[in-house]
C-alpha cells in the first residue's frame, strides 16, 4: 500500500502528516488551529503539483494501485449490495462486478470494471480485463433493471477488453457490440462514471448513458498511451507523447462533449482518501440520476441517443 | 485499432485491372499467376484454391448492385482535424493522401440501390482508405444509412472491412461505435432487416460495433475477423497463433456468422435472405 509516484511524493508527504495530526487533533482540540493550517497547506501543495501534470502523469495516477476501484465506491454508496453473479452461459467473469443496491433510498443496478488490489487477487480479476462473458454478465443486468424499472450505475476501469484466444472464440467483438446495442434500448436511466482507466472498447462496453462523468485523474482513450506509440512509432516508451496528442485527460474530453462532467478528487488524488473522493462521486452521481428523473422510458431511450449522435467532428 | 499506413499496402483490384492486358497476378494463397483479366473476371477469386483477394468498393458495387449503380448518400460530410493530429506527419496530410490513393471521400461509401430488383439501403467500407478506419465521418454515415433506411423502410445491407476506431480523431472514434450501434438499435426496432457482410479484414472496433449484430452475418471465406489483432494477442500471451485463428471459419465454428458465402453467390444468397425476412 505504500506506492508512491516520483511526482506525487511532495504531497504525500504533507497528506501522511495531515492525517496523523487529524488524529491527534481528535484527542487534543488545541490541535485544530495547526490542523487547519497544515490542511491547507496540504491542499495548496496538491492543487500546486497537481496542476502542472502531464498527460502521463495523469495516466499514471489513473492506474494507481491505491485508487479507489469500483467495490470501493460500491460499499460507500450503496446499501444492502448483493452481488450478482454470473452470464448464465458460460461462466462468472470477476473483472466485471453487479449486483442490486439501494443508492440514496432507492434500488438501482450497479455494474463495473473491478481490478484487482494484489497479484492474487488480480488474477482472479484478471486486472480488469474482462472476457466476453463479463459482458454478458453486463447484459443480463441490463436486461434485469430494464424489467423492473430500476436506474443502472456503472463504473468503468479497465485497460482493455482482455485480448485472448478464448476470448475471441467466444466472441469479444460479439459480446462488446451487444452489450452497446442493449444500453442503447434499456428505458431506465444509465449514468456512467469513469473512475480510472477508460480504455477503449472494453470501456465503452459499460459507457453508453445519459449522462458520462469522469473522475479528474482518470483517461479515457481510443487505445492506451503505449499502444498508440508502439503503432506510431514502433516505440512505447513515447507513450507520453502518445498521450498529450490522443487528448485523453478529463478537461480535454469534456472540451470534445465525449463526457458531461468531470469529479473533482481530493488532494493528492482518490487514493489519498477514499471516503472523500466516494463523497465527492456521491454528489455527482445523486445530481445526475435526479436529472433524469422526470423521463419517461422512451425520453430516456432518445435522450441517450442524441447524447451519442451528435458526437463527431465533420464538415457537411 | 490500426494506423493505416502502416498495414500492407493493399492496391484496389481496380488498380490492378487498370494494369491492363499481359500483366500477371499471383495468388496469395496457392501462388498460382493468373492473367490481371482472368483474375479480375473471376472478382479476384483464384480459379486453382479459391482465394478470396481484395476487392475495390467500385467491384463490390458491380458484384452486388443492379448495373452496380449506387444512388450515394452524404458525400459531402467530410472531416476535419479535432485534435490537430500530428505524429511527425500531420492528420491532414494523411487524409489528403488517402484521397488520392483511394479515390474515395472517405472510409465508407453509402447510398441507395436496387439488387437484383429489390430496393436496399447499401454501404460499404473502403479499405484502402486509411484501413477503413472508424472517425467522425465514417460513424456519421453509417448512423445517417440506418436513419434513412428505416425513415425508407429499406434494408441494410453492409459491407465490412476495417481495421477499426481512428486514433487519429481520439476518443471522438471510440463513440462512433455507441453512435452507430445507437442507429441500428433504432433501425432494428422497426422490425426492418439488418445484413452484415464480414470481407477480410474486419478488426477493432467496427468488429465491436455493427458488424456482428446482423440479423444475418455473411463472411467471405478466409476473412480475418475478429476484436484484437492477431500481433496484440501474441504479444500479449507471448505465443503464437494457430492456423486458421480469427479466420471465417474459425468464427463459424465458433457460432459467430451464419454462412461463410463465396464472392460468386454473395448476390444471389443476399437477394434469397431478403425475400425470405421482407417477404417475395
Amino acid at each position: 500500500m505504500n506506492h508512491v509516484l516520483a511526482f506525487e511524493r511532495p504531497v504525500v508527504e504533507l497528506v501522511k502528516r495531515v492525517a496523523e495530526l487529524r488524529e491527534l487533533a481528535r484527542e487534543d482540540a488545541r490541535l485544530s488551529a495547526e490542523l487547519k493550517r497544515l490542511e491547507e497547506k496540504a491542499a495548496k501543495a496538491a492543487r500546486e503539483v497537481f496542476a502542472r501534470l502531464t498527460p502521463m502523469q495523469k495516466v499514471q495516477l489513473s492506474r494507481h494501485p491505491n485508487r479507489p476501484y469500483t467495490l470501493d465506491y460500491v460499499h460507500r454508496l450503496f446499501d444492502d449490495f448483493i452481488e450478482l453473479r454470473g452470464d448464465r452461459r458460460f461462466a462468472d467473469d470477476a473483472s466485471i462486478v453487479g449486483g442490486l443496491g439501494r443508492y440514496h433510498g432507492r434500488s438501482v443496478v450497479v455494474v463495473g470494471h473491478q481490478k484487482g488490489r494484489s497479484t492474487k487477487e488480480n488474477m482472479v480479476r484478471n486486472f480488469g480485463m474482462p472476457n466476453p462473458e463479463g459482458y454478458r454478465k453486463a447484459i443480463r443486468l441490463y436486461e434485469l433493471a430494464d424489467r423492473f424499472g430500476l436506474p443502472v450505475v456503472t463504473f468503468i476501469d479497465t485497460p482493455g477488453a482482455f485480448p485472448g484466444i478464448e476470448a475471441e472464440e467466444r466472441g469479444q467483438s460479439e459480446a462488446i457490440g451487444s452489450s452497446l446495442e442493449v444500453m442503447s434500448r434499456l428505458g431506465v436511466p444509465i449514468v456512467t462514471t469513469i473512475i480510472g482507466e477508460g480504455g477503449s472498447g472494453g470501456a465503452l462496453a459499460l459507457g453508453v448513458a445519459n449522462r458520462v462523468l469522469i473522475l479528474e485523474f482518470s483517461y479515457y482513450s481510443v487505445i492506451s498511451p503505449e499502444g498508440c506509440a508502439a503503432i506510431l512509432w514502433k516505440d512505447g516508451t513515447r507513450a507520453p507523447e502518445a498521450a498529450e496528442r490522443l487528448r485523453i485527460t478529463a478537461p480535454e474530453l469534456l472540451d470534445l462533449g465525449c463526457v458531461d462532467a468531470i469529479v473533482e478528487e481530493p488532494p493528492g488524488g482518490a487514493h489519498q482518501d477514499h471516503d472523500e473522493a466516494a463523497r465527492r462521486l456521491d454528489r455527482a452521481l445523486y445530481e445526475a440520476l435526479m436529472s433524469l428523473g422526470g423521463l419517461d422510458a422512451e425520453a430516456l431511450r432518445e435522450d441517450r441517443y442524441s447524447r451519442f449522435r451528435r458526437l463527431g467532428s465533420f464538415v457537411a | 485499432m490500426v494506423l493505416p499506413n502502416k498495414t500492407p499496402a493493399q492496391t484496389p483490384a481496380s488498380e490492378k485491372r487498370s494494369l491492363g492486358r499481359g500483366v500477371f497476378q499471383k495468388c496469395d494463397g496457392c501462388g498460382q499467376v493468373h492473367t490481371a483479366e482472368d483474375f479480375a473476371e473471376s472478382w479476384w477469386v483464384c480459379a486453382s484454391c479459391g482465394a478470396h483477394h481484395p476487392m475495390s468498393p467500385a467491384e463490390w458495387r458491380r458484384l452486388l448492385l443492379d448495373d452496380g449503380a449506387l444512388e450515394t448518400w452524404d458525400e459531402h460530410v467530410s472531416p476535419t482535424d479535432p485534435l490537430g493530429f500530428d505524429d511527425g506527419k500531420s492528420y491532414r496530410a494523411r487524409l489528403e493522401r488517402a484521397v488520392g490513393r483511394s479515390g474515395h471521400s472517405e472510409a465508407v461509401e453509402v447510398g441507395r440501390a436496387t439488387l437484383s430488383g429489390r430496393r436496399v439501403a447499401y454501404g460499404s467500407y473502403v479499405f484502402p482508405f486509411m484501413g477503413g478506419s472508424m472517425g467522425s465521418v465514417v460513424g456519421e454515415r453509417v448512423t445517417r444509412l440506418f436513419e434513412r433506411a428505416h425513415d425508407e423502410r429499406l434494408p441494410v445491407i453492409l459491407i465490412h472491412a476495417s481495421g477499426g476506431a481512428r486514433m487519429q480523431e481520439g476518443l471522438l472514434s471510440l463513440m462512433q461505435m455507441a453512435k452507430t450501434v445507437g442507429a441500428l438499435r433504432r433501425f432494428r426496432a422497426a422490425r426492418r432487416v439488418f445484413v452484415s457482410v464480414l470481407v477480410h479484414p474486419t478488426t477493432g472496433g467496427v468488429a465491436a460495433s455493427t458488424a456482428l449484430l446482423g440479423d444475418v452475418n455473411l463472411a467471405e471465406p478466409g476473412a480475418l475477423i475478429g476484436f484484437a489483432g492477431p500481433r496484440v494477442i501474441e504479444s500479449t500471451l507471448r505465443t503464437t497463433l494457430p492456423e486458421g485463428f480469427q479466420r471465417s471459419e474459425f468464427l463459424l465454428a465458433h457460432g459467430m456468422v451464419d454462412l461463410i458465402v463465396p464472392r460468386a453467390e454473395m448476390k444471389s444468397t443476399l437477394h434469397a435472405l431478403l425475400s425470405h425476412l421482407e417477404g417475395p
